[in-house]
């Protein structure tokens, strides 16, 4: 390619790009070729280390390793899913429902908790749900239970946990796509003899597909690398992916071997998305407008 | 002949303010019955409350005898065409009119070939596969009202579908509505603010204000027999005058009108002398420079302002003589006043038959 003679260097675009592919180049691409390197390296017993596969073969080998990858993967599914459910909802009362004035309202509601970290409130989650918590502290007091019962550290509060640390970024894209979708549209299925569920499956779902997709894979992707609120709620015995990562790094000190978790993660993720675009008919540039 | 839909008393209050006041009214099997108002007179109010999308605070509404209290819109034997058609995007042609049958779970058989036998009625065979953007203005149109036509209404509304057609287009559609109605015999309540659309597909228009029906009538008796101030003016165009009974004889009247032009013509109801009224008169009602020889018109002389040159519909703008108001004629296009100017002086003279008067209202002027 041969550029003209006089043609001047583009320096407002120089300007907005550089810190773009600073930060795309520095912060993204070199540590992931830095951990794809190190993951197909081994140290042996001397500290040398040598070029390896081992620490792929090694997650195939040990059922632990995968077991805990495809629970991982499934329960992320579920979270994504059961946050679908309960925004689309949440964002039809928000769009449709409620009062104008109210709409802004509402949505800062939503927001309201993410003022405070995700620590603090899964804390506040722990405070409710232990054994001597409030909310068991009133079922006894009710008599409805007659010791504590620990609701922490158990697959179903993990879940929970999750879904209420994810539902903003479902609701945000729904929101936006039910704003565009033309009231007259629902009554129009009303009035031809449709019935709640035939229109919610076949006017209000089809409309909200490419919000759906965003938000499933912005909260897929939150949910597979979340490593606080599987460890606080789920416990020990949670078994989420990211804990065997932590482990491998800071537990066994096998950086090599994290990085090989890290790396088959990425991959998992990029996989489910693939495959989420690809059933719903989706292009990603298309759903992230 | 059988009564399609029955309104008795229907009223609509929003907190205080009445958007349908007590309207009564019947729709004969296979009519085609327009309701024609300015926006803002209560009009969708009054279709919502026939579809079911929102309850008469007082008065019922009967379809084929059945009261509708309480019945949603998906179970009562009416359907709606959309303003904005809200045809659904997600889906195709086939799908869109499928969806009304796919719901009362009629077999797949039949609903591809009523979904065929519908497309070829409304001149559309063979677009089944399309999607709902690839078509032009008027095939949508089409669209909507084969949706709604394919499940068999008992009534189908309308609401001011040709508002968003271009002029052309709308001329067109109208008529082909008409013929489309002719043919498949449904009973249809149009709503619209366009009076021609309602005076050429019309066989019952009711003229609606502030809530309130005007006047039920044929189109032509509300043209030509308006029985409110109100439709004489909405309903076409219409020339006013506020003036004064000086005389009055058996159907007649003699009104000196504020300008000092007095006029005799047709009473609408009796009144005492020195009553205020109003007097209205058709543009086309006027004749330019009549025949001396003709007897029985009222004659004045006018200043043209202006030459409104619009084909078949072609106006002068005047003032009566020593006058600031304006009034409109109709200037016909035979070529025979081809000779008017601006700032020339004409006679006019109109049959004491054509105009009407009302007693005047406060409103009205």
């Amino acid at each position: 390619m041969r550029l003209p003679r006089n043609h001047p260097i583009p320096w407002t675009l120089v300007c907005f790009l550089t810190p773009v592919i600073l930060w795309l180049f520095l912060l993204i691409v070199l540590p992931h070729i830095d951990l794809l390197l190190m993951s197909l390296r081994r140290e042996d017993a001397t500290g040398a280390t040598s070029w390896s596969i081992a620490n792929y073969l090694l997650f195939f080998k040990e059922p632990i390793y995968w077991l805990t990858f495809v629970r991982t993967a499934i329960y992320s599914i579920i979270v994504t899913f059961l946050t679908f459910v309960i925004a689309l909802p949440v964002a039809f009362y928000i769009t449709k429902v409620a009062a104008f004035r109210f709409q802004g309202f509402l949505t800062m509601l939503l927001l309201l908790p993410f003022w405070v970290s995700e620590l603090v409130r899964v804390y506040g989650w722990m405070i409710l749900l232990r054994e001597s918590g409030i909310v068991n502290h009133f079922l006894l007091r009710f008599g409805i239970l007659e010791r504590p019962v620990e609701m922490l550290y158990n697959d179903a509060t993990m879940v929970m946990g999750l879904v209420y640390t994810s539902m903003l970024f479902m609701v945000i894209p729904l929101i936006s796509v039910l704003e565009n979708l033309d009231d007259s549209l629902i009554e129009a299925a009303y009035d031809l003899g449709g019935t709640m569920w035939s229109i919610v499956f076949r006017i209000i779902i089809p409309h909200a597909v490419p919000g759906i997709v965003a938000g499933s894979i912005v909260v897929f992707m939150l949910t597979l690398g979340n490593y606080l609120t599987p460890n606080l709620l789920g416990g020990k015995n949670s078994l989420w992916f990211t804990e065997q990562i932590y482990n491998q790094f800071i537990a066994s000190f096998n950086w090599n071997q994290g990085s090989a978790f890290g790396f088959l993660l990425l991959v998992l993720s990029s996989l489910v998305v693939w495959a989420g675009l690809k059933l719903s008919g989706q292009k990603l540039s298309r759903v992230m407008k | 002949m059988q009564i399609d839909l029955s309104a008795r008393d229907a009223t609509k209050k929003f907190g205080e303010f009445t958007a349908v006041d007590r309207v009564s009214f019947d729709v004969r099997q296979g009519e085609f019955f327009s309701i024609l108002g300015p926006s803002g007179c209560g009009k969708t109010t009054l279709l919502r409350m026939i579809a079911g999308f929102i309850e008469p605070t007082h008065g019922t509404i009967h379809i084929r005898g059945n009261d509708m209290a309480g019945i949603s819109p998906n179970r009562r034997p009416v359907n709606l065409i959309f303003q904005q058609l809200a045809l659904f995007p997600m889906m195709s042609v086939e799908q869109n009119i499928a969806f009304g049958l796919q719901r009362r779970r009629e077999q797949k058989v039949d609903i591809r070939k009523k979904v065929e036998a519908i497309l070829e009625r409304v001149d559309l065979p063979g677009f089944g596969r399309k999607k709902i953007d690839q078509l032009s203005g008027g095939q949508k149109q089409r669209v909507a009202i084969a949706r709604c036509l394919v499940l068999n209404p008992t009534v189908l509304l309308l609401d001011e579908p040709l508002g968003a057609l271009d002029l052309k287009l709308r001329e067109q559609m109208k008529v082909e509505l008409k013929k489309l109605q002719h043919q498949v015999g449904t009973t249809f309540i149009y709503i619209t603010h366009d009076q021609s659309e309602a005076l050429v597909m019309s066989d019952h228009v009711a003229v609606m204000n502030m809530g309130k029906f005007e006047q039920i009538d044929t189109p032509q008796n509300l043209y030509n027999k308006p029985s409110t101030p109100f439709v004489a003016r909405f309903v076409g165009e219409n020339n006013a005058w506020s003036g004064t009974v000086l005389k009055e004889s058996d159907a007649f009247v003699e009104v000196k009108t504020d300008e000092g032009l007095v006029f005799k013509t047709k009473a609408k109801e009796r009144f005492s002398l020195g009553q205020r009224v109003d007097l209205f008169l058709r543009p086309e009602a006027m004749l330019i420079q009549p025949d001396i020889s003709l007897g029985g018109l009222n004659r004045f002389r006018v200043v043209v302002n202006s030459i409104l040159f619009d084909g078949a519909n072609s106006q002068l703008l005047a003032s009566p003589l020593n006058s600031r108001r304006e009034i409109i004629i109709a200037l016909p296009q035979n070529r025979q006043y081809d000779y008017i100017e601006v700032g020339d002086t004409v006679d006019i003279g109109w049959d004491t038959n054509s105009g009407i008067c009302f007693q005047h209202h406060e409103t009205a002027s």
